[in-house]
C-alpha cells in the first residue's frame, strides 16, 4: 500500500486538523457510561450472558441506517487481529482494556468515526463521541442522541437517586466523562501551566498527558477532562469544561504571543532544528518523534514555518504510535524496527507535502 | 517547577490522586516518574479501582461488625451483599467495582459518605431521565411531593385541602397502574 493511500483509510476526521481553535484543541470527545437492567455487569458476568448482549446490539444495529448515526458496524474483539485492536486503540476508539481483556467485547463504529459504542468494556455500553477542534456541545449532542436511540429498545439501569448506574463509582450519575485534547506547547515552555493545573484540579477537572506510559505528556498534547459525574446536570458539567479549556486557549496564546516577543530567535531555531530533524534523520523514538513534532506544529501556528499543512502533524502523531507503525509493515516490529520505520514514515510524509508545493 | 522528589530536575509530570479522599498533586521529574512507576494513574499496573479500593476499605470494616456482634453474644450478622449477583460488600471494596445495578440498593447505607468523597460532596444524582421508564420516574417525584403536602395539611387541620390533595394522589396512581397494565 502506498503512504498515501494508508494514510487516507488510517486518518479519522477528527485528526484532520478541522473546527473551531483547532490549532489548539486538537479534539472533543464526550463518553456516557450505561448498562442493562437485571443483567450483571461485565466484571460479575460470565461469557454467555455478555455474548448475548453482542448479539442483540448486531442484529438490532449493525449494518442499519436507522437514527442520527447511519451504516454503523459491530466489530467483535474476538474477530479482530491483535494489531487490528492496537490501530483502533491508538485511534482513541476503543480502550486498552476492551482490546486486551473483554472476550466478549465489540464495537459499534460509524464510518467517519465519530461515533464509537462500546460493548461489554467496563460497563454494558460506552457511547463515545469524537470530534476534531473545540466542539464540545456537538460531541454532546450527538452522544446524547445516540444514547435515546439505544434506549428506545434497551432498558438501562437507572436509579432515582443515583442516575445512571455504573459499574465503578467514579461513573455514576450522568455516567458522562467529556474530555478536550489540547496542544499547549508555550505554556509548557513558559512553565505557566504548572501554576494553572491546581486551580484546574480544583474545579473537578483533571488534566493529564496523553501519549507514553502514565501521565507522560509526550508531544505537549494534554487531555482535560471531568472527574465529577454525580451530582451534576451534563450541561453544567460541560459548561465547567468549556470555561476552562476557553481560559486555557487564552492562556496558551498569550503565552506564545509573550515567546514571539522575547524569545523569536530561540523559537525559531527550535522549529527548524525540529523540522531538521523530522526531515533527515533515520532512526527516532516515540519521545522525541512526538516533542519534535509539537515544535514544528507551534512553527506551523505561529507562521514561521510556511507550506506544511497544521494536519499532517496531526496525523504523524497517531500515524507513529506503534500500532500503525505495524500496521502499515504489515508485521509485527522490534523497538529498533519501530525507531527506523518511524523516521522513514515521518521523512515520507514531509516529502509528501513538499511534492505537492512543487506542483 | 522542580521535581518534589528529588528537587534536582525540572516537574514534567503533574497529576493528583485521591488518597484518603483527599486530592494530593504530584509534580515530579521523568526519572523519579520512571521509578515510582507503578504508582502513576494511568500506567498498566495502577489502576482507578486500586486507588478506589484504598478509599473504599475505610469504611468501617466488616471484620469489626462480625466481632462486636459475637461479643454481644448475638447471632453473627450476615456480611453485607448483593442478593441478584452475589458480590460481598468486602469483594466492593477490593475491585472497586459494583457488580450490578442491584449492588446499589445492597450496599446503599454506605454509599451516601463514599459518593460525596468521589463527587465533590455530591450523593444525588441531577441530571439527564431516561425518556421511557423516565416518565414514571417524574410522576413518582410527584406523588411523592403531593404526599408531603398532604401530611401538612393533615397537621394543620386544613382538612379540606388535604382530600383534594388525596384525590389527586389517586387519579396520579390510577394513571401508573393503567400504564402498568397496558
Ligand atoms: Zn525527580
Ligand atoms: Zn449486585
Amino acid at each position: 500500500m502506498t503512504l498515501e493511500a494508508f494514510i487516507s483509510e488510517a486518518v479519522s476526521p477528527w485528526m484532520k486538523n478541522e473546527g473551531p481553535e483547532s490549532d489548539i484543541v486538537i479534539s472533543s470527545r464526550v463518553r456516557l457510561a450505561r448498562n442493562l437492567v437485571n443483567i450483571p455487569f461485565p466484571i460479575a458476568n460470565d461469557y454467555e450472558h455478555l455474548n448475548d448482549i453482542v448479539t442483540n446490539m448486531e442484529s438490532n444495529y449493525s449494518g442499519k441506517k436507522a437514527g442520527p448515526f447511519p451504516d454503523l458496524e459491530l466489530f467483535r474483539m474476538a474477530d479482530m487481529q491483535s494489531n487490528e485492536k492496537h490501530v483502533l486503540v491508538e485511534k482513541h476508539l476503543i480502550s486498552p482494556s476492551l482490546a486486551n481483556e473483554s472476550e466478549a467485547g465489540a464495537v459499534l463504529l460509524n464510518p467517519d468515526e465519530s461515533l464509537s459504542v462500546m460493548v461489554n468494556e467496563e460497563d454494558h455500553f460506552r457511547i463515545q463521541c469524537l470530534l476534531s477542534g473545540f466542539q464540545l456541545d456537538e460531541t454532546f449532542a450527538n452522544a446524547n442522541r445516540m444514547d435515546d436511540w439505544l434506549e428506545e429498545k434497551l432498558d438501562f439501569a437507572f436509579d432515582e437517586k443515583r442516575g445512571y448506574l455504573t459499574s465503578c463509582p467514579t461513573n455514576v450519575g450522568t455516567g458522562l466523562r467529556s474530555s478536550v485534547m489540547m496542544h499547549l506547547p508555550a505554556l509548557v515552555m513558559t512553565n505557566k501551566l504548572n501554576q494553572i493545573l491546581p486551580a484546574i484540579n480544583q474545579l473537578g477537572l483533571v488534566v493529564r498527558g496523553i501519549y507514553g506510559e502514565g501521565s507522560e505528556a509526550l508531544g505537549n498534547l494534554f487531555q482535560i477532562s471531568n472527574q465529577t459525574t454525580l451530582g451534576k446536570s451534563e450541561e453544567d458539567i460541560i459548561a465547567d469544561l468549556k470555561s476552562v479549556v476557553t481560559q486555557l486557549v487564552q492562556h496558551e496564546r498569550q503565552a506564545r504571543e509573550t515567546l514571539l516577543q522575547q524569545s523569536k530567535m530561540y523559537l525559531e531555531d527550535k522549529v527548524y532544528r525540529s523540522y531538521g530533524i523530522l526531515a533527515f534523520s533515520r532512526r527516532i523514538e516515540s519521545k522525541e518523534a512526538m516533542q519534535r513534532l509539537s515544535d514544528v506544529r507551534l512553527g506551523i501556528d505561529l507562521e514561521m514555518v510556511s507550506g506544511l499543512d497544521g494536519k499532517i502533524l496531526n496525523e504523524l502523531m497517531v500515524l507513529t504510535q506503534p500500532g500503525f507503525l505495524q500496521q502499515y509493515a504489515g508485521k509485527q516490529l522490534q523497538a529498533e524496527e519501530r525507531n527506523e520505520r518511524r523516521a522513514k514514515i515521518i521523512r515520507e510524509r514531509l516529502a509528501l507535502e513538499e511534492n505537492k508545493l512543487d506542483r | 517547577m522542580l521535581c518534589q522528589e528529588c528537587n534536582e530536575h525540572p516537574a514534567t509530570l503533574h497529576f493528583t490522586k485521591i488518597v484518603n479522599g483527599e486530592k494530593i498533586e504530584y509534580h515530579i521529574c521523568e526519572t523519579c516518574a520512571k521509578e515510582k512507576g507503578e504508582h502513576i494513574p494511568g500506567s498498566n499496573s495502577f489502576s482507578i479501582h486500586q486507588l478506589l479500593s484504598g478509599l473504599l476499605d475505610m469504611e468501617p470494616s466488616l471484620k469489626g461488625v462480625k466481632q462486636s456482634s459475637a461479643e454481644t453474644g448475638k447471632k453473627a450478622e450476615e456480611p453485607l451483599s448483593c442478593p441478584h449477583c452475589g458480590l460481598t460488600y468486602a469483594q466492593f471494596a477490593e475491585m472497586g467495582r459494583f457488580g450490578c445495578a442491584r449492588c446499589y440498593e445492597a450496599f446503599d447505607s454506605k454509599l451516601d459518605s463514599i459518593f460525596r468523597r468521589i463527587h465533590g460532596g455530591n450523593d444525588t444524582h441531577l441530571g439527564k431521565i431516561p425518556k421511557r421508564g423516565g416518565q414514571d420516574l417524574h410522576v413518582y417525584r410527584e406523588i411523592e411531593q403531593l404526599r408531603e403536602q398532604m401530611k401538612k395539611q393533615i397537621e394543620e387541620e386544613e382538612f379540606e385541602k388535604a382530600a383534594e390533595v388525596r384525590d389527586k394522589i389517586r387519579s396520579l396512581q390510577e394513571q401508573l397502574e393503567r400504564k402498568g397494565a397496558e
